[in-house]
């Protein structure tokens, strides 16, 4: 098929796309690392000077370092398990036969649709606000004192909120795969004599593993940046507990207006999504193959 | 043992009735092929059988105990399925003792028993290997391995040789066939294929509509035919149809000649008359497709070369002793 003509054809055609993109890439990319190496603040305009690694020094020992690393290493770890281990039992169920399963599955990926600032506000001040929230009175009907979640547990509100968001996608793609479960397979365990739970065990959930591998890959690269939830919600805090890398890097450049920093901050998190990846891939990525 | 009897079987889905009532007598250790058309409930019945649906009405007897109730694993039945269905995941050990495990017996017998059934269907080499690294018919015997594996009372096929080419198929039958004559377990066999089902039954089902058209051996079924529908599915080429005239000679609607029961000779001779169509020359048959006028278009077959070709007259000559007839309603006329 591909022969010496259709081959040069394609290149042809295809290289003003991809120049395009490349152009689209390695512009920012170069400005970030010029900036990085500049003494670059933005109330001081104009005394832009060389100072080597100095900013990434400055960004690598800052105490708010470690603690957004290990918050983002928590946040994307936590969304992470709770989508798979909700989705896979939503996906289940929702591939049964019930009445009115089109508008069951279209409710469930709603929240896919909705944009994240707009369901952080709404998870705010609907669900979680310690006094008018749906969930103090929900407490408070059982005679319990209210959480005020952004204030006590704010790791943990602004997880359940990225998980509502991300549960839907993860149980998409698992509800396609279990619709492509060969039905004779699913009999011949019948006749093979195993029980529901046998069946789930040995034929459905090793089935499951290369789309559980596309939800967490495709995921995480999502999840390492999740910034317009914390930004609405609480502001990377209190103190730093719910900042993660993508927001530190935001206050670096847009609080602080320090944006060499920043332009350092940016790299150490291509870095650090890279170890993420490599990691991943080694861990969940056979599944992958053929 | 493997007595399954069918009692009255039926099977709706919905207003559409799949199997209208179904008796059937299949004996201990026979091979019983389910054979008809697409759509006419073969695989619903073999499926009744097996437990994988509910019958609507009627019993189904196996050694004298009504099943209908039981489900598919307690039935002592088990099954290889059109697509294989193999574990794409599990190695062939895997697959093969995925019920054993299942029943919970211990891993060394589990172990022996699979390399038994891998010794019997030449699959040691391949034991650890996954579905997808073996070849149709390896896969094949694994799915007949991971049937033989738990001695079942019966064994059902459902079209297993329809995925493969044309000469593998050819000796896979031979292997199945083999296979389960050294085991001596009863078998009950689908396929849409008239030859597989005359080379492989001792029993042929032949159904149409939902309905058991003729029960019989295949020798019986090619011989005296009970209906229009089975003379023409059984035998290939098909039967040719006659009616009007030569019909009424013989005191039927239709009259029914079989292609190698035709004599052929040169223009000129007796019998029916007619133009050559289409010659097929295979060297050891002779298809002729002969354009006869009123009577329609006629095949004659003629073991071994015979020098005719298109365009030529010929005139086909009945085997009396060998022309069936049948009654306006389509049943085979006796006597």
């Amino acid at each position: 098929m591909a022969t010496r003509q259709t081959q040069l054809l394609a290149r042809s055609l295809l290289t003003p796309a991809v120049g395009l993109l490349f152009i689209w890439m390695i512009v920012p990319l170069a400005l970030t690392i010029y900036f990085s190496t500049l003494h670059y603040s933005l109330l001081d305009p104009g005394s832009e000077s060389f100072v080597g690694l100095e900013n990434f020094r400055y960004f690598l020992t800052d105490p708010a370092f470690l603690a957004s690393l290990q918050n983002t290493l928590v946040l994307v770890g936590s969304v992470l398990a709770l989508t798979i281990l909700l989705g896979v039992p939503l996906a289940l169920l929702m591939d049964q036969p019930v009445i009115g399963r089109n508008f069951v599955r279209l409710m469930v990926i709603a929240p896919f649709f909705v944009m994240p600032t707009v369901s952080a506000l709404v998870w705010k001040n609907l669900l979680m606000h310690p006094v008018s929230g749906l969930f103090a009175w929900l407490a408070s009907l059982f005679g319990l004192t209210p959480i005020d979640w952004f204030n006590d547990v704010p790791l943990l509100a602004v997880i359940l909120i990225v998980t509502w968001q991300w549960l839907p996608f993860a149980t998409l793609i698992l509800l396609t795969a279990l619709q492509s479960l060969d039905e004779e397979q699913k009999e011949a365990a019948e006749m093979d004599g195993a029980s529901a739970v046998s069946t789930f065990i040995y034929i459905t959930l090793p089935h499951l593993a290369r789309p559980i591998t596309v939800v967490i890959l495709i995921e995480t690269i999502f999840l390492l940046t999740v910034f317009a939830e914390i930004f609405v919600t609480t502001g990377g805090g209190p103190g730093l507990q719910t900042t993660n890398i993508a927001f530190l890097i935001y206050s670096q450049a847009l609080i602080q207006f320090d944006v060499g920093s920043a332009s350092a901050g940016g790299l150490v998190a291509v870095v650090i999504a890279n170890i993420v990846a490599f990691f991943l891939v080694r861990i969940v990525g056979r599944n992958l193959e053929a | 043992m493997g007595q399954i009897t069918l009692q009255g079987v039926q099977k709706s889905f919905g207003p559409v009735h799949i199997i209208k009532g179904a008796d059937l007598e299949i004996a201990d250790g026979s091979f019983v092929v389910f054979v008809g058309p697409s759509g006419c409930g073969k695989t619903t019945l073999l499926r009744l059988i097996a437990g994988l649906e509910d019958v609507s009405g009627g019993k189904i007897l196996i050694d004298g105990k009504n099943v209908v109730d039981t489900p598919p694993a307690k039935r002592g039945l088990s099954m290889v399925f059109q697509s294989y269905a193999l574990y794409p995941h599990m190695s062939v050990r895997g697959n093969i003792g995925f019920g054993l495990k299942m029943a919970g017996l211990p891993k060394d017998e589990i172990n022996r028993k699979v390399e038994a059934a891998a010794a019997t269907l030449n699959l040691t080499p391949y034991l650890d290997r996954k579905p997808r690294e073996l070849s149709g018919g390896q896969r094949q015997r694994v799915a007949i391995g991971r049937a033989i594996v738990r001695e079942p009372k019966a064994f059902l096929f459902d079209e297993p040789l329809s995925n493969l080419d044309a000469a593998l198929r050819v000796q896979m039958r031979i292997e199945v066939t083999r296979l389960q004559k050294q085991l001596g377990t009863t078998a009950i066999y689908v396929t849409h294929d008239q030859v597989e089902a005359m080379t492989m039954a001792d029993k042929i089902v032949v159904l149409n509509g939902g309905k058991i058209e003729q029960y019989g051996s295949p020798l019986e079924l090619y011989e005296r035919p009970a209906n229009l529908f089975v003379a023409g599915f059984i035998g290939s080429p098909r039967m040719n149809f006659v009616t009007g005239e030569p019909a009424l000679q013989k005191g039927a609607a239709t009259i029914g000649v079989r292609p190698e029961h035709l004599k052929i000779e040169r223009d000129g001779g007796g019998g029916w008359q007619g133009t050559i169509a289409v010659a097929e020359h295979l060297g050891s048959d002779t298809f002729l497709y002969v354009d006869a006028g009123a009577l329609g278009m006629l095949t004659a077959r003629y073991i071994g070369e015979l020098s005719l070709h298109a365009g030529d007259r010929v005139s086909l000559m009945p085997d009396p002793a060998r022309i069936h007839r049948f009654d306006e309603s389509g049943n085979a006329l006796r006597g």
